[in-house]
C-alpha cells in the first residue's frame, strides 16, 4: 500500500484519479460485504427457524401454542417443560444408555479398524488384496438389507435388549478400516525401516508411531462413527424393546412424542435437551467432523 | 545340520539359514496380519455377509399367515408375486419421488449456502458452523421438530393460510413432500459441508484471472466453478441419495407404520421394517432387502467407476 502511494505520488493528477477509483472500489466492495452478510443471514435464519420455533413452543403454555397469530417469543416461559419431560421422559436414563452404546462402538470400531488398517498397510501376507476387498465390500451392503437376520441372530444369541445386542454388529467399519489405511500409508517407509533397526516390534511401531501419526485420521473415524452410532435410529428400535435400561434417546424421543400428544411443549423440551450433546461434539469437533464426512469427496 | 548341507553344495549353504529365518519371520509376519484382521472379519462374517447372503434363502420361503407355523420353500414366486405386487410398485414410485425431491434440492441449497460462505469475512466461521449444524441433528430430533412445525394444533401454519384436509401428515398427496423438506433441511449440513470441500479445490487464481478478463460473477459461476465442482456434485448426488434411500426414522416418527402406505409414503427401508415387525414376513422383507441392495450396489458402481476415471483425469 505505501510503495504504491509513493511510486504514484508524481504527478497529482494521477494519484487523485486513482484515489477516485480506488474509493469508489472500496464503495463497491462494502455494498458486497454487505450484501454477502444479508445473504448469509438469510441462510442462517432458515436453518435456524425450525429450532428456534422449538424452543419458542416448548416454553408455551399449551393453550398459547394454538394461538393465532402463532406467538414468536415466549412472553411468559413455562420453565417448567423441562424437568417434566426430563422425569415423563427418563432422559437421564436413555441419554446414559445412548452414551454407553455410543462409547462401546466408537472405541470398538476404532480399535478393530486401527488393528485391520495397520495389517493392511504394514504386514505383507497371502490373500492381503483379496481381504482388502472383501472389508470394502461391506461398504456396499446397507445395514438394512442385514436386519432380517441380525434380529434373528441378536435374538438367538440371547441379545436382544441388551447393550451387547445393540452394539456388538457394528463393532466393525470398512469405512472406517479404508481411511486409517490410506493415512498409514502415508507414513513415510523409512521410518518403519528405522523402527525396525531400532528393534521395534509391529505393536510399539503401532501404539507409538503409526497411530500417533495418523491422528487426524483417527479422530476423524471416531467422530464419524459417533455420530453415526448416537443417531442410529432403526437398530435399536428393533432390538431394545420395551427394557427402559437398554433403551436409546432416539427411540426415548419418539416414546415421549407418543405419551405426550396433548403436551406438545413437553415433547419439544425433551428435543431440546437432545440436542445438546450433539452441539457441544460440533462445537469442539467441526475440524474432524468436516474431515470424516468429506473423506470420500477430497483427494 | 548346516554343516551336511554345505559339505553336499557348497554354494547354496550359507543362504540356507537365513531363507529359513526370514521365512519364518514372514510366517510369523502373516500370523500377526491375520490375528489383526480376525476381529474385524468376524464381525463383517457374522452380522454383515452372513446375514446378506441368507436373504436369498429367506427370499424362496415363504411365511404362513400365522406366526409360529413353519415357512415353505415356493422358489421365485414369492419374489414374482412381492415384485409385481401394486404395494410394491407404489413403494418404489414413492422412493423414487422423494429422492427426487431430497436431492437435488438439498444440493443446490448446499451449494448456495457453501459459495455464499465462501468468502474472507469477519465472523464467516460462526456461519459455517450454524450452515453445517444440521449435520448432528438426529432424525428423531429433526422429525419431532418438523412435526410440530407441520402439526395443525401448532398455529403456524394455519397462520400462514396452509391447513389442508387431512392434515398435512395424514394427506396422501402432502404427506411424502412434507417428510422431504424435513429431510432436505437435516441433510443440508452434510450438503454445505460436501459443497464447501469441494470449493476450496478451485483454484483462486483461475477465478481471479477471469475477474480481470471482465467475466462476471454469473459467467465465471457457471464457466468455471461449476465445471470444476463436478467431481464434487457427483459424489454429493450420491452420498445425497443413499442419504434420501435410508431414510426411515421421520417416516415411522411423523407417519407410522398404520398410515405410511395409505398416504404414499412407505419407502422402500419402511416397506422393509413393515414386512418383517409389522406383518411378520420374513420373505417378503428379504426380497424386499434384495431390490435395496441391487439399487445401492448399481450407485456405488457408478460412483467408483466415475471416481476411478476421476484420479487418472485429474493427474
Amino acid at each position: 500500500m505505501h510503495a504504491d502511494a509513493t511510486a504514484l505520488a508524481p504527478t497529482s493528477r494521477h494519484s487523485a484519479a486513482t484515489e477516485a477509483a480506488s474509493r469508489r472500489d472500496r464503495r463497491h466492495r462494502r455494498i458486497r460485504k454487505v450484501i454477502s452478510y444479508l445473504l448469509l443471514s438469510v441462510g442462517a435464519v432458515v436453518i435456524l427457524f425450525p429450532i428456534y420455533i422449538a424452543i419458542v413452543n416448548s416454553l408455551l403454555a399449551p393453550s398459547q401454542i394454538a394461538h393465532q397469530p402463532p406467538p414468536f417469543f415466549p412472553t411468559h416461559p413455562m420453565w417448567s417443560t423441562y424437568p417434566t419431560a426430563w422425569n415423563e421422559g427418563h432422559l437421564g436414563l436413555y441419554l446414559r444408555n445412548s452414551a454407553i452404546m455410543t462409547a462401546i462402538i466408537v472405541v470398538g470400531q476404532v480399535v478393530t479398524a486401527i488393528l485391520a488398517a495397520y495389517a493392511f498397510a504394514f504386514l505383507s501376507f497371502p490373500f492381503r488384496k483379496t481381504l482388502f476387498i472383501v472389508f470394502l465390500s461391506t461398504l456396499m451392503i446397507p445395514f438394512e438389507v442385514t436386519l432380517i437376520t441380525n434380529l434373528d441372530t441378536v435374538t438367538r444369541l440371547g441379545w436382544y435388549n441388551t447393550f451387547q445386542g445393540l452394539t456388538v454388529p457394528f463393532l466393525a467399519t470398512g469405512f472406517g478400516t479404508f481411511l486409517l489405511r490410506q493415512s498409514f500409508l502415508q507414513i513415510p517407509k523409512d521410518l518403519s525401516e528405522a523402527a525396525t533397526l531400532d528393534g521395534y516390534g509391529h505393536w510399539r511401531f503401532m501404539t507409538r508411531v503409526a497411530v500417533p501419526l495418523a491422528r487426524p485420521a483417527v479422530a476423524a473415524v471416531a467422530v464419524f462413527s459417533f455420530l453415526a452410532s448416537w443417531n442410529n435410529y432403526l437398530w435399536p428400535l428393533v432390538v431394545t424393546g420395551d427394557n427402559n435400561n437398554v433403551r436409546t434417546v432416539q427411540i426415548g424421543l419418539k416414546l415421549l412424542a407418543n405419551t405426550e400428544v396433548q403436551n406438545i411443549n413437553v415433547t419439544l423440551a425433551g428435543t431440546i435437551i437432545a440436542i445438546v450433546p450433539l452441539v457441544i461434539l460440533l462445537l469442539v469437533f467441526q475440524k474432524q467432523l468436516v474431515r470424516g464426512l468429506t473423506a470420500g469427496a477430497v483427494k | 545340520m548346516t554343516v551336511a548341507v554345505s559339505a553336499g553344495a557348497g554354494r547354496e549353504a550359507p543362504a540356507a539359514p537365513r531363507h529359513r529365518s526370514l521365512r519364518s519371520r514372514k510366517k510369523r509376519e502373516a500370523a500377526l496380519a491375520y490375528l489383526f484382521i480376525l476381529p474385524a472379519l468376524l464381525i463383517f462374517s457374522v452380522f454383515v455377509f452372513y446375514p446378506f447372503l441368507r436373504n436369498f434363502k429367506l427370499a424362496l420361503y415363504e411365511n404362513p399367515p400365522y406366526p409360529n407355523l413353519p415357512s415353505h420353500y415356493v422358489g421365485l414366486h414369492q419374489a414374482a408375486t412381492v415384485l409385481s405386487s401394486s404395494a410394491f410398485l407404489q413403494s418404489l414410485l414413492s422412493t423414487v419421488l422423494f429422492v427426487l425431491m431430497v436431492v437435488p434440492t438439498g444440493l443446490f441449497l448446499g451449494l448456495a449456502l457453501a459459495v455464499a460462505a465462501h468468502r474472507k469475512l469477519q465472523g464467516i466461521a460462526i456461519y459455517r458452523v450454524i450452515f453445517s449444524s444440521t449435520v448432528v441433528s438426529s432424525v428423531a430430533v429433526a422429525a419431532l421438530v418438523f412435526g410440530t412445525l407441520m402439526n395443525p394444533v401448532v398455529g403456524l401454519l394455519p397462520w400462514l393460510g396452509i391447513n389442508p384436509t387431512p392434515s398435512i401428515l395424514q394427506n396422501p398427496t402432502w404427506a411424502l413432500p412434507a417428510v422431504a423438506l424435513m429431510t432436505v433441511w437435516q441433510f443440508l449440513g452434510l450438503s454445505f459441508i460436501i459443497m464447501s470441500a469441494g470449493l476450496q479445490s478451485v483454484p483462486d487464481d483461475l477465478l481471479e484471472a477471469a475477474r480481470i478478463d471482465g467475466a462476471s460473477a454469473w459467467t465465471r459461476f457457471w464457466r468455471i466453478t461449476v465445471p470444476m465442482l463436478s467431481p464434487t456434485l457427483f459424489f454429493g448426488v450420491v452420498v445425497g441419495t443413499i442419504y434420501a434411500f435410508q431414510s426411515f426414522g421421520q417416516i415411522d416418527i411423523l407417519i407410522g407404520p398404520s398410515n405410511a402406505a395409505g398416504v404414499h409414503a412407505n419407502v422402500l427401508i419402511y416397506y422393509i421394517y413393515e414386512s418383517l415387525q409389522i406383518d411378520n414376513n420374513a420373505g417378503q422383507a428379504a426380497v424386499l432387502s434384495i431390490v435395496l441392495f441391487v439399487i445401492t450396489l448399481s450407485l456405488t458402481l457408478v460412483q467408483m467407476r466415475y471416481l476411478e476415471r476421476r484420479v487418472t483425469y485429474a493427474r
